[in-house]
């Protein structure tokens, strides 16, 4: 038997490919072609895919929940997601090494379009946030509810819809980029029709996030349930809010948004800083609260504390976007507001940290043994630090010298490669012989190595960009006696060339580390040894797949 | 102009404090509550139950 929720999405995968069809052949718009076309090869498969499971006499029918009394965990899309986020991550990471030596020498823009910086650096930022952060997200989440909840994901097509529609939206919005579609919003760049296919996806994820607490055997519900729980919300109305754009045709690429002039940076701002809160925060904190404890073999330091964190930290997050807009046409209350708010933060962020990192108490001495703890605990030693310097950034006497300047990207990736490139990678080791059932990684020595060679490329990247941005913002404003500007703008950009150099060096360390890593993970899965007690379960599940 | 700053500024810094300073005492009522500190000792291990 065909269930209900097989009839309806492949009818619905159905009517998507023959829209997709029609835009296509309609639409006179090159990128618009090729995006439509992209959707309806992807539509059709999931068609075929769903068939494909009916007929199949393994995977036909309902799945049961528990096998023996166990919960059947589905942990399909777990893996897909955990290799997803380690092929997008080096994408990413490579994008990012690439816009940083054309930063330093620009003949690497190779005078064409599709390679030109523009286009690369919504490819890289777009690749690592929510292509690698998307996945392990998503990857993340569906495991510790799952685990936490001690219940399977609900439906059978919804978990895979989640996970496949997610990534077919990142190869939309990725190619896009590089045809030259974008609607110029910083972290929001996909076009109208990407933004509404995001929107599906995101709310089959609350249902099955949702699903599965509904169902859950455990009475409480976890702290980093909650984290992701208000990830996945938050997130949701972030996104729709941002994107409220109404688009001149259906054929056509060019929307344009419901407000207009400071209302849309506001708006856009609250978003982007509230995707850093939400999307890198909320989300990445939920994978601190299951894997810290998880690796250190002890309970959070203080799970009333954790409590704290939580409610603290969402109530005053959503307020601090306006400090991105100091100094322009925002109302200056609206603005001081806004880093009131950061500065504010410290307090959640910090009490956070301190949890984390407290979590060890006792177990420290697992840090010179353990390299994968060394890195989640590095990681939440980067977000300390990282939170205490954003409200600092945010304060506006700090920020008419910090604003515009390399200094910001320092600081962004003292807390993307800190912070959520360390934790995921932790995260990561974790999974993956959870998920493909083995004793232990590979190799602990190759993510010792990982470890210090990507943490010397963090340090080489952000002291860089500290030096390089301090002094951008300092000969920017510099007079000389008779009030004249002492520098043009060329010259500031002659001055910071060591320092891309040192920045590109150090984001090449970065990749170098997660390509070890990945030959690692590889090796972990394709010669690590068998976990011996819970071989039989992943026999069971491999079938229920 | 300087009267709507004023009017918002004035709610902000009074309503606002209010209700953040409600919320909060709300927060740390409910974590430091006698009776639920079995609970969240109990919530703290769940992530080792293993089945």
């Amino acid at each position: 038997m065909v269930t209900l929720e097989e009839g309806l999405f492949a009818g619905f995968l159905a009517l998507l490919t023959f829209a997709c069809l029609i835009v296509a052949g309609k639409t006179h718009e090159g990128v618009m072609t090729f995006h439509a076309l992209i959707g309806a090869l992807a539509a059709g498969a999931g068609v075929f895919m769903i068939f494909n499971s009916y007929f199949n006499s393994d995977t036909s029918g309902p799945v049961p929940q528990e096998i023996d009394g166990k919960p059947n965990y589905n942990m399909g899309p777990v893996k897909f997601g955990t290799v997803a986020a380690m092929f997008w991550g080096i994408a990413g990471f490579l994008v990012g090494l690439i816009i940083a030596l054309q930063l330093a020498f620009p003949a690497l823009n190779f005078d064409l379009p599709w390679t030109n910086f523009g286009r690369l650096r919504p490819l890289h930022t777009s690749a690592v946030i929510f292509a690698f952060g998307g996945n392990v997200l998503l990857a993340t989440s569906f495991y510790v509810v799952q685990r936490t909840c001690r219940a399977r994901l609900p439906g059978k097509v919804m978990p895979w819809f989640v996970m496949l529609g997610y990534n077919v939206f990142i190869v939309i919005a990725g190619t896009g980029y590089l045809l030259g579609a974008t609607q110029g919003k910083e972290y929001a760049e996909p076009e109208w029709y990407a933004d509404l296919w995001l929107t599906i996806v995101w709310v089959f994820y609350l249902l099955t996030f949702l699903g599965t607490l509904w169902k859950r055997k455990e009475p409480h519900i976890y702290v980093a349930n909650w984290f992701y729980l208000a990830f996945i919300v938050t997130i949701a109305v972030l996104h729709i809010t941002n994107n409220l754009t109404i688009p001149v045709s259906v054929f056509g690429l060019k929307s344009y948004i419901v407000w207009s002039g400071v209302q849309d940076a506001m708006v856009q701002w609250w978003y982007g800083h509230n995707a850093v809160g939400f999307f890198l925060t909320a989300g990445f904190l939920a994978i601190m609260y299951y894997f810290v404890p998880k690796r250190a073999e002890r309970p959070v330091y203080s799970y009333r504390l954790s409590i704290v964190h939580f409610w603290a930290l969402i109530f005053i997050y959503i307020w601090a976007g306006p400090h991105h807009l100091h100094y322009t046409a925002l109302p200056q209350w609206a603005s001081t507001l806004g880093a009131t708010f950061s500065v504010i933060l410290w307090m959640p962020s910090w009490g956070g940290m301190i949890n984390g990192l407290m979590t060890l108490s006792g177990a420290w001495d697992k840090l010179r043994t353990d390299p994968v703890l060394r890195m989640l605990v590095v990681s939440v030693a980067f977000y300390g630090m990282s939170t205490f310097e954003g409200p600092l950034m945010s304060v506006r006497a700090v920020n008419s010298l910090s604003h515009y300047t390399d200094w910001t990207i320092g600081h962004v990736h003292s807390g993307a490669l800190g912070w959520v490139g360390y934790i995921s990678f932790g995260a990561l080791y974790c999974l993956v012989p959870w998920l493909w059932n083995k004793k232990s990684l590979y190799s602990l020595k190759l993510v010792n190595l990982h470890f210090w060679v990507s943490t010397i490329g963090i340090v080489l990247y952000i002291t860089a960009m500290w030096v390089s941005g301090i002094m951008q913002g300092l000969m920017w404003r510099a007079y000389d006696s008779l009030g004249f500007l002492e520098y043009s703008f060329i010259e500031t950009v002659e001055a910071m060339f060591p320092f891309y150099v040192i920045r590109a060096l150090g984001g090449g360390l970065f990749l170098l580390g997660a390509l070890i890593m990945a030959y690692n993970l590889w090796m972990t899965v394709k010669a690590g040894e068998p976990a011996e007690a819970e071989a039989p379960a992943t026999g069971t599940l491999a079938a229920a797949e | 102009m300087t009267e709507s700053y004023t009017a918002v500024a004035g709610f902000a810094q009074t309503w606002g404090l209010v209700y953040f300073v409600v919320i909060f005492a709300i927060v740390v009522a409910y974590v430091a509550w006698p009776k639920n500190r079995k609970t969240f000792d109990d919530a703290a291990q769940i992530p080792f139950r293993e089945d």
